[in-house]
């Protein structure tokens, strides 16, 4: 276990480092949010009958997901792990006393955090501030709240779990970019990246509330801005730990089969 | 003066045949790993079609946004997304730009007796994007099929000019995009918001986001000239000739690029090895 904390230290480290970049990303996603809440007004203001959530509700999920997007966009694969594999450096990885799987995982989590931690802090503080349907409004209680940092941490291990199985894929084809491609706007349009699940129709909401993509982000941002009821938290909250638990497992066991089956490209 | 011209079209035809001849060689090496092009076109395909789905969602819950239906809305997202696909198509090796500043690659382009547009262009002609400007022209025949518009001479040519514009307001800020990177050594991510951003926010015509947004987009970066004003007159919310050409304006955009990237070219320093 200590093998893997340092890695996560390290790789935390290692991502702190670049605060211009940060300072860039947090304009840009400054810039992403405010257009998309302006998009959501207008839907507001033509029909506001026809609105799922409430606006304020609305545009918090959409400050919240824009501040912690490192931690939950699924683009953000981490393109070392690709690159070892298509380049052969992964040779030196399987020589290492370690699980691959479990040090994949750890800097994944740890770049993603550490990206989240740079970016998220001055986005929730400017939204803060904006005038009040169209900013960031205070979580629905302090219970809501804890729940919220709770689900966030689950909702990020289940988005690293996700991008893992298709790290790992990477063992078994040459040119992981198209599948990963697949994947990840799969991921981003059903875990509620695009339009919160809320907006999807009633029946296909239902249905993907079933699937791990809407275990990602779309527990802990609809649990903060208080756009869930109690027992459907409970149901979430159980979902979120299956969906962990059997990406985990599936994942490991790929990597396993793949260390195994690996042909170490380069030279 | 003839001769003048006369060597003006040479050369033009050498470099279309040059750019003929990058681009083969480009769609050869792709072609070489058939699976990992199908599943990446694949993929860029799954993208936008993923973002058709959102506003088709949202439709089924609203009747409208801001009086635009969701015919129109999807005329105009079609629209947008096949200027930027054809306009990515070409001019998207302005992307990987900042790598070749920085790793000094860019020296051999400006020792060769070619224009380094051309060249920088050439080298990274990516045919995956194929997926998008598939997605983009179905979209395109099917918000044009959706849409209930009866189709005049005029409004063709709205149509035509709003690629034609589009096309070189995309390309223009790629361009941009690259020429900043003289400065900064890299790319600039801020920029995706004119570019992605303006590609994703671009769905929904430009006036539902607020008056200050449309001014900005008229007046600063001219999205508007090629989506929301045209749009107004395809849907017969305007009728003066005008609107018709108004996507044209929009070319201009791309002279302040041009100037930007002499200027950033006459300050190159090399920085590589």
């Amino acid at each position: 276990m200590k093998k893997y904390i340092s890695f996560f230290r390290l790789r935390f480290s290692m991502g702190l480092q670049y605060r211009t970049a940060a300072l860039a990303g947090i304009a840009t996603q400054f810039a992403w949010g405010a257009l998309e809440v302006l998009a959501f007004r207008a839907f507001y203001e033509t029909d506001p009958n026809s609105f799922p959530m409430s606006l304020s509700a609305t545009c918090t999920y959409v400050w919240l997901q824009q501040a912690f997007l490192a931690l939950f966009a699924a683009w953000l694969m981490d393109n070392e792990l690709l690159e070892s594999i298509i380049n052969g450096n992964i040779a030196y990885e399987l020589c290492r006393p370690v699980h691959i799987y479990d040090m994949w995982f750890s800097k994944s989590a740890a770049n993603r955090i550490s990206r989240a931690v740079l970016r998220s802090v001055p986005i929730l503080l400017i939204a803060a501030f904006l005038p009040a349907p169209y900013g960031l409004s205070l979580p629905a209680g302090p219970g809501y709240f804890l729940l919220f940092l709770l689900t966030l941490l689950l909702g990020l291990a289940v988005t690293v779990s996700f991008c893992m199985l298709v790290h790992v894929l990477a063992f078994f084809t040459i040119s992981p970019r198209g599948l990963q491609m697949i994947f990840v706007s799969a991921a981003d349009f059903f875990s509620g990246g695009i339009i919160p699940l809320p907006f999807f129709p009633p029946k296909v909401q239902f249905v993907l509330e079933l699937f791990p993509f809407a275990s990602m982000q779309n527990v802990p941002l609809r649990i903060y801005s208080g756009s869930m009821t109690e027992p459907e938290i409970v149901k979430a909250f159980g979902l979120q730990i299956f969906w962990l638990l059997l990406l985990l497992a599936g994942g490991r066991k790929l990597c396993r089969y793949g260390e195994q089956k690996v042909t170490i490209q380069g030279g | 003066m003839k001769h003048d011209s006369q060597v003006q079209t040479r050369s033009i035809r050498h470099s279309l045949k040059l750019y003929h001849h990058y681009v083969s060689i480009n769609v050869r090496s792709a072609m070489e790993y058939k699976t990992s092009f199908l599943l990446t076109a694949a993929g860029q395909f799954l993208v936008s079609f993923h973002v058709f789905l959102g506003i088709l969602f949202l439709f089924q819950r609203f009747s409208n946004v801001k009086g635009f239906t969701y015919s129109e809305v999807l005329l105009c997202y079609s629209i947008v997304l096949l200027e930027f696909s054809l306009a990515e198509m070409f001019a998207r090796g302005f992307d990987q730009f900042s790598e070749m500043v920085r790793n000094g690659s860019f020296d051999r382009v400006l020792v060769r007796p070619q224009n380094e547009i051309l060249q920088v262009l050439g080298s990274k002609f990516e045919l995956t994007r194929i997926g998008r400007l598939l997605q983009a022209l179905v979209m395109f025949f099917y918000g044009i099929l959706q849409s209930h518009i009866v189709w005049t001479p005029g409004k063709v040519f709205t149509v035509i000019f709003m690629l034609l514009g589009g096309i070189c307001l995309f390309s223009g800020i790629f361009l941009l995009y690259a020429s900043l990177c003289f400065f900064t050594l890299e790319g600039l991510e801020f920029m995706n918001i004119a570019t992605d951003g303006a590609k994703e926010y671009g769905k929904y015509p430009l006036s539902i986001y607020g008056k200050r947004l449309l001014q900005f987009t008229t007046f600063v970066i001219p999205y508007a000239l090629v989506q929301y004003y045209p749009l107004l007159y395809l849907l017969d919310q305007r009728t003066g000739i005008f609107f018709v050409f108004l996507p044209l304006l929009a070319m201009l955009f791309l002279a302040p690029c041009y100037l930007l990237w002499r200027f950033g070219v006459r300050c190159y320093k090399s920085s590589g090895s």
